[in-house]
């Protein structure tokens, strides 16, 4: 088993209207429930905007601290879900899923070396 | 190399490979173990002749090799790699189970995480043993960029855990598209007379027609070759320029491949699936049906690309319709067509356009056409035969 971490692409300014968030949030939690009963959940969430963020910078010795996110973008990490897959095929049919719960676009990433179990 | 020992090559590397990459998982291991086995073969063979199976003995030498380079290492996954190669038969069984290898390492080239060029080269590299030299050449691009593509792509292959296996009956259909695609793309980058590419994606078209019976497009597309390839002697005069088809030597044709792709065409129509594959091969089969150009079936040809449209519209599928309509319907009926379509960036548009023109009296329109698709052509033999299409209307 390996993990791989699927990334939320999300465009980066006004948020849909309240009925598609609430669909869009009924089949994430279908797919997280899934998740769950295959045995592939890890943890998953969604993530506050990148005006929420704060960057940290080392600096001779010392760390900066600054407002606001590390790169400015179109698109921002909208949430993170990581899973436990057998290999990509795998991997790449629970990002499949997760790109039409959210009908975003999703970046699939494998993680460093082996999963436990 | 000597003869022998290069035949051997050219007709086990991709068998080895796959052989060894399904005992170790790991592609490069499994590449460097063949690539010593023939080594070790270009040493022996001279003096102790070819053995009497000589894909076995690759196999075999490889194995071993692979497994005094696993011994000297001693992590986790070396000692497993060993432990599967040790429990592996000797020689792998002539059929059934070995050629399944071949095809599952098709199918982790081609898989679809992977950029199209990626596919194409690792295919050709793994499972035809080209080198990355003569990859890059095929590619047109600089040897150290295709090695890096190559590498990148069996890292993503080894890093992201793209599975060693042809996918399940449902993903079938998808990744079965993907590989096709990529089998004909190396044949038709052999089309322009690198014969060693359409050799090898005849070579690919036939392992997949043979290992998978069921799907029709597969042997659709084993078809479509073996039509095309069958005209390769007339496709140039004597000074490398292009001839085209109706006015082509049909003795030159080889008979041969095109009664092997006739075959394969009526198998598919009575299977009566149709694919795109199978109608462009159906459209070739009835080029070579014809005793000479003029005696063409236009009409059925005509019809066949009028269903290829249905089924798979596209751009240049209507530009190719609309020569079939100028044979049936007359030019001016294909011009109108030819206009209507997007394609300013696509030669091929340019030579049908200037064609047309030509057979409408349009000269100076034509001439234009015809130096506009020079500008867009690659092909020396194609060049030569539009500048002396234009040339002809000048004078």
């Amino acid at each position: 088993m390996k993990y791989y971490l699927l990334s939320v692409m999300q465009p980066v300014g006004g948020m849909p209207a309240p009925e598609v968030l609430e669909e869009i949030g009924k089949n994430l939690d279908v797919f997280h429930q899934e998740l769950r009963e295959a045995d592939a959940w890890v943890f998953a969430g969604g993530l506050h905007g990148p005006e929420s963020s704060t960057v940290l910078r080392p600096r001779d010795g010392d760390v900066l601290i600054t407002d606001g996110p590390y790169a400015e973008g179109k698109e921002m990490l909208g949430g993170i879900c990581l899973i436990k897959a057998p290999d990509l095929d795998a991997a790449l049919e629970w990002g499949r899923k997760a790109a039409l719960a959210t009908t975003l676009p999703i970046e699939v990433r494998p993680f460093m070396g082996e999963a436990d179990g | 190399m000597t003869m022998d020992i290069e035949a051997v090559f050219r007709a086990e590397y991709g068998r080895a490979v796959s052989v060894l990459v399904r005992f170790l998982g790991d592609i490069d291991l499994a590449e460097e173990a063949v690539q010593d086995a023939f080594t070790t073969a270009m040493l022996r063979w001279p003096e102790t002749g070819v053995p009497p199976s000589p894909a076995g003995w690759i196999v075999t030498t490889a194995r071993n090799r692979a497994i005094d380079r696993l011994r000297r290492e001693s992590s986790r996954q070396a000692r497993h790699a060993e432990a599967a190669l040790l429990h592996a038969p000797d020689a792998p069984p002539e059929e059934g189970p070995v050629r399944d290898d071949r095809l599952r390492l098709v199918f982790t080239c081609c898989h679809p995480a992977l950029a199209l060029q990626a596919r194409v080269a690792l295919t050709l590299r793994l499972l035809g043993g080209l080198t990355t030299a003569q990859i890059a050449r095929a590619f047109l691009v600089p040897e150290p960029t295709m090695a890096q593509r190559l590498v990148r792509a069996k890292a993503k292959i080894r890093n992201a855990g793209i599975p060693y296996r042809v996918p399940r009956d449902a993903d079938l259909p998808d990744r079965l598209t993907g590989v096709l695609a990529v089998v004909y793309l190396i044949f038709n980058q052999g089309y322009e007379g690198r014969e060693e590419l359409c050799a090898e994606a005849l070579r690919l078209g036939r392992l997949l027609a043979e290992l998978m019976p069921d799907e029709p497009e597969a042997t659709g597309l084993l078809a479509l070759m073996l039509l095309v390839e069958s005209r390769r002697d007339a496709r140039r005069d004597d000074d490398g320029v292009l001839v085209p088809l109706p006015e082509q030597d049909r003795t030159c044709w080889d008979r041969d491949l095109i009664a092997e792709g006739q075959e394969l065409v009526r198998r598919c129509l009575r299977r009566n699936q149709p694919g795109p594959y199978q109608i462009q091969a159906a459209i070739q089969a009835v080029h070579s049906d014809a005793p000479t150009g003029d005696a063409t079936d236009w009409n059925q040809i005509r019809r066949l690309y009028d269903q290829l449209l249905d089924l798979a519209p596209s751009p240049v599928v209507a530009l190719n319709r609309a020569v079939a309509v100028a044979e049936t319907e007359g030019p001016r009926q294909a011009l109108g067509l030819v206009d209507a379509l997007d394609l300013d960036d696509y030669g091929v548009l340019h030579a049908v356009r200037a064609d047309l023109l030509r057979r409408l009296g349009r000269d100076t329109e034509a001439v234009r056409e015809y130096e506009a698709a020079i500008a867009f052509t690659e092909s020396a033999a194609e060049r030569a035969f539009l500048d002396r299409r234009r040339r002809e209307l000048t004078r």
